[in-house]
């Protein structure tokens, strides 16, 4: 029971990343503009976080710094793919480069430690929170464990990062704007002739897009790790996307496969090397693979269908 | 006036406007972290071309972008975005490896070489053909796909190299050694003809096969049936099915060739320079290969251009990390985005202003021949 425990603690850890890059994509995707710059994105908001944080000692400072980060690559992507109408793939590829390549000269220009960021005090990070009660009912058989070990304990973003599932499916299904999101990435000409802006909209769902990378790369540098690290991202952020997609692109299952993924890392971590009756070990990198098979497993039409966004990829033209 | 460029200027003027605002960014850079632009630019262009090894690591780098230039440019005539060339070549290293380990004691290199390119060929290619299948038959967006590729190969390559091929008593991840069977020649005589020497630079014979292969490329794409079938479906993919273009097979094949050149790019670096089969040998070549592409507007002649570019960013690069403490070879990543962003990504920024000012300069020059006369 303990170790279940864990297990899934460690997931919800691990997961939050995923589930923050994931619902970013969300926004950017459901829009109609491809997002393969999620990753790049993530690991600008990372090293901008871890940046700030050491310099001020403030991990709410640092939270906005990424978030800034993140929002910047976020528009140039908007310019290039909205109003530049250039390729979006292509576009993604760039800020992929630009960031990790920013991240690491301007980190060992500025710290001098081979690219990384100095480690940051406790006090210059999101440390976890008790949850009221939590020690108190930690004694209730089944419920107090889950209650006080997995739900309470986590640092702020976490608690963020959930909420916005909820949220995110409000803003998208039930305001007016979600509403007008959704249309232009399905049918871009029918929302310009009611007299909505294509363009407007769209700008707006990649703000949203950056800021929640932002606050992903940050959870990465402030709160789950103590500082920046060449690459730490990792392809997490295509992982992201390997989760937006398996989830359809739906907030709700977007939750569900990034705890999924998050899981599977949990279990790699954990099982490492560990023999299985009748299997023997499993090797780490078919479970690291695993994700991205699971996907192409999903796309190729075995477990339901992925439908994508109709005018996803396609700049928009307004007819004269 | 049609809203459309002269020739020269749309597919030289453009890509040198983007270019020049990329090296113009790259120099706010520069000068950001407190080193001096021009000098930079000095030391680069010096480090690449100033001298024969120089030239040889120039070359021998764009023999890596020439392979996975084409290998994009394939695929975006027939309107397929390959962006999987870093685990085609990845997994084409795989084949050149099976070969080199098997051969390299037994027979000289050019009986392995031919072999190896082949089996380079046919591993990238097979690693192209699940994405390309799932495009074609099941309409699965052959981007995603192939990213999701990468990965599949990225961890495939570390459970290899990490237990089967990793020789015993070794603990580093790669293949041993190759023999001399298992290697290829340096081109050494070839720089001596230009009075160069080539010192240690690993420029080899995969420089003249990635040559040859930029050859066959426009053989194949303006020369053929099957090109014009594959630029039809790229260009329309409703008038090609209509016309009786088989679509399943047009996009399986382009993607099989495509992931075949891709596949090629790993003999440069596997049994050029190595001698063996490291982890992460492709270090980016394959997302190197869609700038290349953009910018020589996916015409082989264009791609060597570029690649050769790119070459001497990597190399003088390599130079400036070396003479400059303020930069480090990260830098060559950030052009490399700044390029991939603004001739690939806004390559249309300037596209109107252009249009206008040409149409202006055409209404300037008819009224003033008009007077004339």
């Amino acid at each position: 029971m303990d170790l279940f425990i864990q297990l899934l603690d460690t997931t919800v850890r691990l997961s939050v990343p995923l589930l923050l890059a994931a619902l970013a994509g969300l926004y950017s995707e459901r829009s109609g503009i491809f997002d393969i710059g999620l990753e790049g994105k993530m690991l600008g908001g990372a090293f901008g976080a871890a940046a700030v944080a050491s310099l001020t000692g403030s991990a709410w400072l640092g939270l906005v710094t990424g978030i800034g980060v993140a929002m910047v690559l976020a528009m140039i992507h908007a310019f290039a793919s909205i109003t530049a109408r250039g390729n979006q793939i292509v576009s993604g590829v760039a800020i992929n480069f630009i960031a990790a390549g920013l991240a690491v000269l301007l980190g060992q220009s500025w710290f001098g430690l081979g690219g990384q960021t100095p480690q940051l005090p406790n006090s210059a990070r999101f440390t976890p929170i008790e949850l009221p009660f939590a020690e108190a009912l930690s004694g209730v058989p089944v419920l107090g464990p889950i209650y006080s070990d997995l739900i309470s304990g986590h640092n702020v973003l976490v608690y963020f990062a959930f909420v916005m599932v909820p949220v995110t499916w409000w803003v998208l299904f039930r305001t007016r704007f979600g509403l007008r999101l959704r249309a232009v990435g399905e049918n871009p000409a029918a929302v310009d002739t009611a007299g909505i802006s294509v363009v407007w909209a769209r700008y707006r769902a990649l703000m949203i897009t950056g800021v929640l990378c932002g606050v992903a790369g940050s959870y990465l540098a402030v709160a789950q790790s103590a500082g920046f690290g060449r690459d730490m991202t990792a392809g997490k952020g295509f992982i992201a996307l390997a989760a937006l997609i398996f989830a359809k692109w739906k907030p709700v299952n977007v939750m569900f496969a990034a705890l999924l993924f998050g899981f599977l890392e949990a279990l790699d971590i954990r099982f490492q090397g560990v023999e299985i009756p009748g299997i023997g070990a499993i090797p780490v990198q078919l479970m690291q693979a695993l994700p991205y098979i699971l996907t192409v497993v999903l796309l190729a039409g075995f477990i339901g269908k992925a439908i994508p966004p109709k005018a996803g990829g396609v700049p928009y033209v307004k007819e004269r | 006036m049609k809203n459309e460029l002269p020739k020269w200027a749309d597919y030289g003027l453009i890509p040198l406007m983007n270019l020049a605002v990329a090296f113009l960014v790259s120099g706010l850079v520069v000068l950001f972290v407190g080193e001096n632009p021009i000098e930079a630019a000095r030391l680069m262009i010096r480090g690449s071309l100033g001298y024969g090894e120089g030239i040889g690591f120039t070359l021998f780098h764009a023999t890596n972008f020439i392979f996975t230039g084409l290998a994009v440019a394939v695929a975006f005539h027939c309107g397929l975005f390959n962006i999987g060339g870093e685990g085609q070549a990845y997994i084409g290293g795989l084949g050149a490896a099976v070969v080199a380990l098997a051969f390299d004691r037994i027979v000289p290199w050019w009986i392995t070489f031919p072999i190896a390119i082949a089996a380079s060929a046919l591993f990238g290619a097979l690693w192209a053909l699940i994405p390309a299948w799932l495009q074609a038959k099941r309409g699965s967006h052959v981007v995603i796909t192939t990213i999701m590729f990468n990965f599949i190969a990225s961890s495939l390559m570390v459970y290899l190299l990490t237990g089967l091929l990793r020789p015993q008593g070794s603990m580093a991840p790669q293949t041993r050694t190759f023999e001399a069977g298992g290697q290829i020649p340096k081109l050494d005589f070839m720089m001596d003809w230009f009075g160069l020497d080539i010192g240690g630079a690993p420029l080899n014979l995969s420089f003249l096969v990635a040559l040859v292969a930029a050859f066959l490329v426009w053989v194949l794409i303006w020369r053929t049936r099957f090109g014009y079938e594959l630029r039809t479906m790229g260009t329309n993919p409703t008038a090609a099915i209509y016309a009786g273009i088989p679509p399943v097979k047009t996009i399986v094949v382009t993607m099989l060739i495509s992931g075949a050149l891709a596949g090629m790019m790993a003999l440069n670096p596997v049994m050029g320079e190595q001698a063996r089969v490291e982890l992460d040998f492709v270090a980016g070549a394959g997302f190197v290969g869609i700038a290349v592409a953009l910018m020589g507007r996916s015409h082989p002649v264009g791609i060597v251009i570029a690649a050769i570019l790119f070459g001497m960013l990597y190399q003088g690069g390599a130079e400036l990390a070396f003479d400059m403490p303020n930069i480090s070879r990260d830098m060559i990543i950030v052009i490399q985005g700044l390029v991939i962003l603004f001739a690939g990504a806004l390559e249309h920024m300037f596209r109107p202003t252009l249009i206008g000012f040409f149409q202006i300069l055409s209404i300037r020059f008819s009224s003033s021949s008009k007077e004339a006369a």
